[in-house]
């Protein structure tokens, strides 16, 4: 039988939405607020949604230690409490949650091999959220 | 095709334990939640069907049957319950939220009229749930 699991993670972070290719007038029509120069924060929600057989000897699609060790050492390490523009992903990429939600998803496409990852959900404030699936449809 | 959720929620106890496992095996792979006295949660649950709107009624399920079935099939089994020791399926197996999830589906399958099941999703904790479509 196959499910699907879904972890949520919280993280805070600063970040400012700039582009380097923009005159000024165009990234603050572009960005409004976000385009504050000091930037400003969100306490980021991350949803990890990963897929598999369930073990019929642990009734588990994957150990949620194996998980939480894998999106703590890769994921929330780097960027809780951080800056996002002063990592070096988003030296020329601008550190907009879909940008995020990219970057987290194929951090941990590469290191999460305990079961398939489906999507990664960031809800930037209560309002927004953003989802990746890696190219591929979200299940709903 | 429309899709509607229904949510109830239920509170039980449970404790993962394999009985082939040792009691080291047990414990390294299951932690605290190994825990014979076992311990509990509010779940909440999600039946989501799917189906064609009813020209006449307007609506793709009858809600008053669905509530029904959930309460006969799933809530009086499981609500307030120790699911280990009073709930069939988990006699033989760990009650996780990935086969309580199966378990709901395998429950209400059958039961719905008119429409047909979609997904269940199973809450486990705000912060923990598990969705299953029904695949093999």
């Amino acid at each position: 039988m196959k499910a699907h699991l879904t972890r949520r993670y919280r993280f805070s972070a600063s970040h400012r939405l700039h582009s380097a290719e923009m005159s000024a007038e165009e990234n603050k029509t572009t960005y409004g607020k976000c385009n504050n120069p000091h930037g400003h924060g969100h306490n980021y929600t991350l949803e990890v949604t990963i897929s598999g057989s369930v073990d019929q000897s642990t009734g588990m699609v994957c150990n949620l230690v194996d998980l939480d060790a894998v999106v703590e050492g890769e994921v929330l390490s780097r960027y809780d409490v951080q800056n996002l523009n002063t990592l070096q992903e988003f030296a020329q990429l601008v550190p907009t949650t879909e940008n995020l939600s990219i970057e987290i998803f194929e951090i941990l496409q590469r290191n999460f091999p305990h079961a398939h990852l489906e999507r990664v959900r960031l809800e930037e404030t209560m309002m927004n959220s953003f989802e990746y699936a890696g190219g591929n449809e979200p299940r709903r | 095709m429309v899709y509607l959720t229904r949510k109830a929620e239920f509170s039980a106890s449970h404790y993962y334990h394999n009985p082939d496992f040792t009691p080291e095996e047990n414990l390294r792979i299951f932690g605290k939640c190994n825990n014979p006295h076992g311990h509990g949660h509010n779940y909440t649950l999600e039946v989501t069907v799917k189906g064609e709107v009813d020209p006449r009624s307007g609506f793709v399920v009858d809600l008053k049957q669905l509530k029904e079935v959930m309460h006969h099939e799933v809530l009086d089994a499981m609500d307030h319950r120790f699911l280990n020791k009073e709930v069939p399926e988990f006699f033989t197996k760990i009650p996780t939220t990935e086969n309580l999830a199966i378990a709901v589906w395998q429950r209400l399958e059958t039961k719905l009229q008119k429409a047909r099941l979609h997904r269940i999703r199973v809450y486990e904790t705000p912060d923990l749930f598990v969705d299953f479509y029904g695949e093999e």
